[in-house]
C-alpha cells in the first residue's frame, strides 16, 4: 500500500516536472521564434538593398521606393538620450533619497507608489502628453509641441519606475559597514553618499540605466502621440522626429510588398539595438554579483 | 493528491473542449468577411449589422486595415469583400471585380480660432507641399503654419494628394495614424491645418471652404464640393451567394439610406 502510494507520488512529481519544463521551453521558443520570423521577413530586403544603404540613406519614402532609416535610427538614438537627460537625473536622486535619507515606514508607502507608475498604460502618458506637455512646449518654446523635447520628457518620466526600483535596490544593497566606515573617518552624510556609497552600488545604478534605456527605445504608443512622426533628421529639440518603434506601427496596416519587407527589416534593426542593450545590461549585473 | 492533480488536468482539458466546440459551432454559419478602409469600416459595421438582422443565418465580420489591406486581402481570398476609398485603384486592383458603393468628402480642417474660412486649391497645394509656410501668406494672422497628415498609403492621404493635385507632402509635416488622431492633433494646435473625412467633423476643428465651396452635406451632395473619393468594394470574380446579397443589400434603397443617414453620400441618388 505504502509503496503503490509512493509511486504513484512519483509519477506525479515526474508529470508536474515535465508540464514546467515543457511551459518553461515554450516561452523560450516563443523568442526565437519571434527572432526568426522577423529575420526571414526583413533579411531578403536588407540584402537586397544593402544594409549600408539602409541604415545610411537619409529619404523615407515608400510610395516612391526610397527607404531610408537613417532619420529614425538618429531619432530613437536622440529620443533615448533625451530620455535618460530627464529620467536618469531625477531617478537616481529619487533613489538616493529613498534608500539613505527616508524612514523605512515612509519608504514602505513612496517605493510601491512610484512601481504603480510602471503600471501606467503607455496611451496615458501620450494622452498627457498631447494635453499638456505638447500644448506647453508649443507656447513657450514654439515649433508645433509634437517634437523630440516632448517625447523626451514624457519617456523620461516613463522611465523612472525602473531607474529609481533598481537603483533604491543597489543602494540599499550596500553594506552597512561602508557607511559606518565613511562616517568613522569624519565624512558628512551626503560624503558618504557621493564619495563611498554611490561607488559602491555603481554597477547597479548603471544597469538600472541600461534598463531604461531599453524601455525607452522600445517604447511605440506614447512616442507615437507626442514625438509628431516625420521622418526627417531632426534640426533641433522643437522638430518633430519618428522613432523606428514608431516607424513600423504607423505604417504596417497599410503596408505591402516591398515597404511591407522594409518595415520588417526595420524591426531587425530594432532587434539588434535591443539585444546589444540588454547584453550589455546583463554583463554589468553579472559584474556587480562578482563584486 | 494524484486525484486534485487528475481533476485539475480533465477540468483543463474539458474546457479547451468546451472552447473548441464553441468555435466549432459557430463556424455552421455562412460568413463572410470585409477588410480594408477605415474610412468606411465603421460605416461597413453598421451595414452588416442590419443585414445580419434580416438574415440570421449569414454573419459578417469586418476588419480594418486600411484599403491597401483591402486590396491584398480580396485578392488573396482572406477577406470575400475588400474595401478601398482610392480616387484610381492601383493596377493590382484591376484583377478584381470593383463597385463604388458610396462617396466621402474630404474636409480641410483648421483649429476654430484660425480666422482663415476659405483657401484654393492652389494655396492647399502649396500649404501642404511646404511652399507656404505662414498663415499671413493667405491672409492669416503672422504665425507658422503646422501641416498634418496621414502616413504614406493611407487612402484618405493617397485621394487627397491626387485630388488636391501631384505635390510631395512636406518634408516638415506631422505624420498621424488616424482620422480620429488628425483631429485631435489640430484641435489642440491653433498653427495647424490638417484634413480628414466629412463624416468627422465636429465643434473642436473647423473646416475651410475649398475654391469658395464650404464642406456641407449639400455642397456634397450637388458636387459642387470637390475633394470626394469613391468607396469601393472589391470581389475576385463576380460576387455569388451571400456575398452578393449582402453587396445587393449595400445598394438597396435601404442600405443606401443608412449610408446618408451616417453623412456620407449614397452612391445610388
Amino acid at each position: 500500500m505504502a509503496i503503490a502510494g509512493r509511486q504513484v507520488k512519483a509519477a506525479g512529481e515526474k508529470s508536474v516536472q515535465w508540464i514546467l519544463r515543457t511551459v518553461a521551453f515554450s516561452a523560450m521558443a516563443s523568442l526565437l521564434l519571434i527572432a526568426v520570423f522577423i529575420l526571414k521577413e526583413g533579411a531578403p530586403f536588407l540584402l537586397r538593398v544593402g544594409p549600408r544603404n539602409f541604415l545610411f540613406f537619409s529619404l523615407w519614402d515608400p510610395q516612391n521606393g526610397c527607404f531610408g532609416v537613417y532619420p529614425m535610427v538618429v531619432a530613437s538614438v536622440w529620443v533615448t538620450l533625451g530620455a535618460m537627460l530627464v529620467g536618469a537625473p531625477f531617478g537616481i536622486a529619487g533613489a538616493i533619497f529613498l534608500a539613505e535619507f527616508v524612514p523605512a515606514g515612509v519608504m514602505r508607502v513612496i517605493k510601491p507608489t512610484i512601481e504603480l507608475l510602471a503600471g501606467i498604460p503607455s496611451v496615458v502618458y501620450g494622452f498627457i502628453g498631447v494635453m499638456v506637455v505638447a500644448p506647453l512646449v508649443r507656447d513657450h518654446l514654439g515649433g508645433p509641441g509634437l517634437s523630440l523635447l516632448t517625447a523626451s520628457v514624457i519617456l523620461g518620466v516613463m522611465i523612472l519606475p525602473t531607474v529609481i526600483s533598481i537603483s533604491t535596490d543597489a543602494i540599499m544593497s550596500v553594506p552597512n559597514s561602508y557607511r559606518e566606515g565613511a562616517l568613522a573617518l569624519g565624512a558628512t552624510r551626503w560624503q558618504s553618499v557621493h564619495m563611498v556609497i554611490l561607488k559602491g552600488a555603481r554597477s547597479g545604478i548603471m544597469a538600472s540605466l541600461i534598463l531604461a534605456m531599453g524601455r525607452a527605445i522600445g517604447e511605440t504608443m506614447a512616442v507615437i502621440m507626442v514625438a509628431g512622426n516625420t521622418p526627417r533628421l531632426p534640426h533641433s529639440v522643437l522638430d518633430p522626429v519618428r522613432t523606428l518603434t514608431a516607424n513600423i506601427a504607423l505604417e504596417m496596416g497599410f503596408a505591402t510588398g516591398l515597404h511591407r519587407q522594409a518595415l520588417f527589416a526595420t524591426g531587425v534593426v530594432l532587434f539588434v539595438i535591443i539585444m546589444i542593450l540588454n547584453a550589455v545590461a546583463l554583463s554589468v549585473m553579472k559584474r556587480s554579483h562578482a563584486e | 493528491m494524484l486525484s486534485r492533480f487528475a481533476r485539475c488536468v480533465s477540468g483543463f482539458v474539458g474546457l479547451i473542449f468546451g472552447v473548441v466546440a464553441l468555435l466549432g459551432c459557430g463556424g455552421r454559419r455562412t460568413a463572410i468577411t470585409l477588410a480594408g478602409s477605415t474610412a468606411f469600416q465603421p460605416f461597413a459595421e453598421k451595414l452588416a449589422e442590419q443585414f445580419m438582422a434580416m438574415h440570421p443565418d449569414i454573419s459578417v465580420i469586418v476588419q480594418g486595415g486600411g484599403s491597401a489591406v483591402g486590396i491584398q486581402a480580396a485578392l488573396s481570398g482572406t477577406a470575400q469583400i475588400g474595401m478601398a476609398d482610392l480616387v484610381t485603384l492601383p493596377p493590382e486592383a484591376t484583377a478584381l471585380t470593383s463597385l463604388v458603393v458610396a462617396r466621402d468628402a474630404i474636409a480641410v480642417v483648421v483649429h476654430p480660432a484660425n480666422p482663415i474660412q476659405e483657401l484654393t486649391s492652389e494655396q492647399i497645394r502649396d500649404i501642404f507641399s511646404g511652399k507656404i509656410r505662414y498663415w499671413s501668406e493667405v491672409g492669416g494672422p503672422e504665425r507658422p503654419i503646422t501641416v498634418v497628415s496621414r502616413e504614406a498609403g493611407s487612402g484618405t492621404r493617397t485621394s487627397f494628394e491626387a485630388i488636391i493635385g501631384p505635390f510631395a507632402l512636406s518634408p516638415v509635416a506631422l505624420v498621424q495614424d488616424s482620422n480620429g488622431t488628425i483631429r485631435e492633433t489640430v484641435a489642440n494646435d491653433p498653427n495647424a491645418v490638417g484634413y480628414l473625412s466629412h463624416g468627422l467633423l465636429n465643434e473642436r476643428i473647423k473646416a475651410v471652404g475649398v475654391d469658395g465651396v464650404q464642406c456641407t452635406t449639400e455642397n456634397i451632395m450637388s458636387g459642387s464640393y470637390r475633394i470626394v473619393r469613391p468607396i469601393f468594394l472589391l470581389t475576385k470574380g463576380t460576387p455569388g451567394g451571400a456575398v452578393k446579397m449582402f453587396i445587393d443589400y449595400v445598394l438597396s434603397p435601404e442600405g443606401q439610406k443608412l449610408i446618408a443617414d451616417s453623412d456620407l453620400i449614397p452612391a445610388k441618388r
